[in-house]
């Protein structure tokens, strides 16, 4: 007996990736190395103090100036979406909370939304109200870090603590209403998981009387600054046709000169009961996109006024019914509801069959949750539009021909999330 | 040998540079810290001893104990050569400045030099080899770019530096440092000209370049101490750490504590060029020539003058970097050049023909 030794090649799955990501990037290298070597490839990222997380941008500079961009995303890739498709949809509401990580109630809000319309259920004025005030909450409070943020890449740091400062009072608000700081998972299908509490609206409107000060503090170390003006006027020009056909959204595509803001050009919640304006830029660089903020922020401390002064009364969710979860008192005193409440934890709402997209103007952008339901308490797909990864897109066409300054001043005014871009 | 004068000058030496301006690098490192807290409605380091004045201590035994590590991609004796690069000029132009009249008969600067500027221009543009080193020897991509920055960008401020202080040069006449701050102390300070026979419309008159000269090389030591709005080479946003990215350890901290030092000395210059050095304002205490006799508390009070002038100015220096953005690399290149370096020599013509009318 004779035994014969053979090699097969048969790689495993990793194996095969690298190797498939070998031929890949050869075929990069010759596209982007030129034959002299007078251009230097210089990896800003995953790991780097102006990405804001795990963005890596592969920059080909030529001296200083940048010749190619290679926007490298998914280093926080987490599959939320696949995870959406194996959970209820109320169990979801936690892992919203870190897409936009900056505003997580405005992504409560945005997929509470979602599903309600899923379910055609209608809030009551008072839980809509409610909405309202959260989403404006998380939107100052998102704009405020991308501010300090985008100073702080042009090298002014106190302004990063000036807003952070104030930050911390809408975290103080965030805590009182959900009683978690960071990660509120405030909102389920139907309502939210508790009213106002005693105290906070009188804390909100002392809020908005202080935090318009403090805004005309950072506009003043920043506004008329010649040199953050040198940094971002005429740097990084989105044209309006760019804004719109890549996509763009949220203070981004208005910075460009689009007058597009989902809250009034397809009102959800009760937005169309406030008067606010929207702000767009003229030019479209990185110093519009940054006083497009500026005066979002205002324009949020202007609805927070109206909705504290027009706060409805009444119940704050949807009535109780064999959907949506039922009073905890009456749980415990009668077998009806006892009945629904387990029904629901364990086999979740029943959801009709069909699909449907809802979009929010979030912080960042158009923040979209799109499920298709096949029946019952699970989504068969859930597909999330993060404004983030869509206003990324534009890095490799806005940043070649710019300086290697100019990147940090372009990410810091395009101002995204990597939590919801690579989600 | 002359034992009185080795012995003077290593007191002096010992006294100035290592009992002074090094402990003096370590509180501005914790001024800057508890300056940019109050700055930002902070506290910043209170911990360590009282109000946190024994941080920079702390800080120092940290840098002493962490890992010495050299990557093993640098060339290493360029390497280990550049902290101590940086380091060593900025403390070699300590030599030229007088810190004080007299104490006891003994001058107060330890090398009474008749080219102080020229000495320290010329030892501190050193400096710039350490930075270069550090960036070409890490091997490295984002430290050589902050390297390339700022070798362009402290030899471009070195111009507009030297050429700053040509018209003071020429109004007084002299480049002997001593006999500089002599000359204010009677005459009303360079850029206060208030008293003495600095009260006149040829004193105020010859305020003007002076005050440009001052404004220009403010700026520059701005450029050459690498702070912001000038921190290029090591703007941590862009370039992670710039030039010093693959350092750690105590050769991190000559870097740093070099780049203080750095900032001291210019302090101390600006202070001696236009401040009126150890002078006090209005003639007070002023001896009546650069030899005369000063008695020994007037030499105390004059070293406490020097240095509570140079503490104003590292707190000037402070304020500004906690306040202002920081420039693009193009745009500071073109304001050093298009800007400064015109205006600085503007400055000089002017000086001269301001000196031919009133002569």
């Amino acid at each position: 007996m004779s035994t014969e030794t053979r090699e097969i090649e048969i790689q495993d799955s990793a194996a095969r990736a690298a190797s498939a990501q070998a031929t890949e990037l050869e075929g990069y290298q010759q596209t982007t190395d030129d034959l002299v070597g007078e251009k230097l490839v210089i990896n800003m990222g995953p790991s780097h103090p102006a990405t804001h997380g795990v963005l890596r941008v592969v920059l080909e500079l030529d001296g200083e100036v940048i010749t190619k961009a290679d926007p490298d995303v998914g280093y926080l890739h987490r599959g939320d979406e696949k995870i959406a498709e194996n959970m209820q949809y109320n169990q979801f509401v936690p892992y919203t909370d870190r897409l936009d990580y900056l505003a997580p109630l405005a992504n409560n809000v945005a997929y509470a939304c979602a599903v309600e319309k899923l379910m055609g259920w209608e809030l009551p004025p008072r839980g809509q109200a409610i909405r309202t005030i959260s989403c404006e909450m998380a939107r100052i409070s998102a704009h405020l870090l991308g501010i300090g943020a985008y100073a702080m890449d042009v090298g002014a740091m106190t302004v990063f603590l000036y807003t952070f400062t104030q930050r911390e009072t809408i975290y103080n608000l965030c805590e009182l209403l959900t009683g978690a700081r960071f990660t509120t998972s405030y909102t389920r299908a139907g309502g939210q998981i508790r009213d106002l509490p005693e105290g906070f609206i009188d804390q909100l409107s002392t809020f908005c009387d202080e935090f318009i000060p403090a805004l005309d503090e950072i506009d003043t170390l920043l506004t008329r600054n010649k040199i953050f003006l040198d940094r971002t006027r005429d740097v990084g020009v989105i044209s309006k046709e760019d804004a719109i056909s890549f996509g763009l959204s949220g203070p981004n595509l208005r910075g460009s000169g689009v007058e597009h803001d989902v809250r009034k050009a397809n009102p959800y919640l009760d937005y169309e009961r406030y008067d606010f304006d929207i702000p767009i830029g003229t030019v479209g660089d990185c110093f519009d996109r940054y006083l497009v903020r500026m005066e979002e922020m205002r324009q949020s401390v202007r609805i927070l006024r109206q909705a504290i002064a027009g706060l409805p009364d009444g119940p704050i969710n949807v009535a109780d019914s064999k959907e949506r979860l039922p009073n905890k008192e009456k749980v415990l005193m009668s077998m009806e509801e006892l009945i629904h409440h387990f029904i629901l934890i364990t086999e979740g709402l029943d959801a009709p069959e069909g699909e449907v997209y809802f979009g929010a103007e979030n912080p960042k952008g158009e923040l979209g949750f799109y499920i298709h339901s096949k029946g019952g308490g699970v989504p068969y797909r859930l597909k999330i539009r993060s404004p983030s990864f869509v206003n990324l897109s534009i890095l490799s066409k806005l940043l070649p021909g710019s300086m290697m300054s100019d990147t940090v001043a372009i990410l810091g005014s395009l101002d995204f999330v990597m939590g919801e871009c690579d989600r | 040998m002359d034992w009185q004068l080795i012995i003077a000058s290593v007191i002096k030496i010992v006294g100035f540079v290592f009992l002074t301006t090094l402990p003096l690098v370590a509180l501005s490192v914790w001024a800057e810290r508890r300056v940019s807290a109050a700055i930002q409605d902070r506290v910043g380091p209170n911990r360590v001893g009282p109000l946190g004045l024994l941080q920079p201590v702390a800080d120092g035994i940290k840098f002493l104990l962490k890992e010495d590590f050299t990557p093993s991609h640098v060339r290493k004796g360029y390497f280990w050569l550049a902290p101590a690069l940086t380091m060593v000029p900025a403390l070699m132009t300590c030599a030229v400045l007088p810190f004080g009249s007299k104490i006891f008969g003994e001058k107060m600067v330890i090398a009474d030099l008749d080219v102080g500027p020229l000495f320290v221009f010329a030892i501190a543009s050193l400096t710039v080899y350490g930075i270069v080193l550090a960036g070409w020897a890490s091997n490295s991509k984002y430290p050589f770019l902050g390297g390339v920055r700022s070798t362009s960008q402290m030899i471009s401020y070195e111009i507009s530096l030297g050429l700053s202080v040509v018209p003071l040069i020429m109004i007084y006449g002299d480049l002997n440092l001593g006999r500089i701050v002599q000359n204010q102390a009677e005459h009303g300070w360079a850029l206060l000209p208030l008293w003495g026979e600095g009260l006149s419309l040829k004193g105020f008159i010859l305020a003007i370049p002076v005050f440009i000269s001052f404004i220009i090389f403010t700026t520059s030591m701005f450029a050459e101490t690498n702070r912001l709005p000038f921190d290029l080479p090591e703007c941590e946003t862009e370039l992670v750490a710039g030039y010093h990215t693959e350092y750690s350890s105590m050769k991190f901290a000559l870097f740093f504590l070099g780049e203080y030092a750095a900032m001291i000395i210019g302090s101390g210059l600006a202070v001696t060029l236009f401040f009126g050095g150890w002078s006090l304002p209005f003639g007070w205490l002023t001896p009546e020539s650069v030899d005369a006799e000063v008695p020994w508390w007037h030499g105390l009070i004059h070293i406490g003058t020097f240095f509570a002038k140079v503490i104003a100015f590292i707190l000037f220096f402070i304020v500004v970097r906690w306040t202002l953005p920081r420039f693009r690399y193009d745009q500071l290149m073109r304001l050093g050049w298009v800007f400064f370096f015109e205006i600085a020599l503007f400055n000089v013509v002017l000086t001269a023909i301001l000196l031919i009318i009133f002569k």
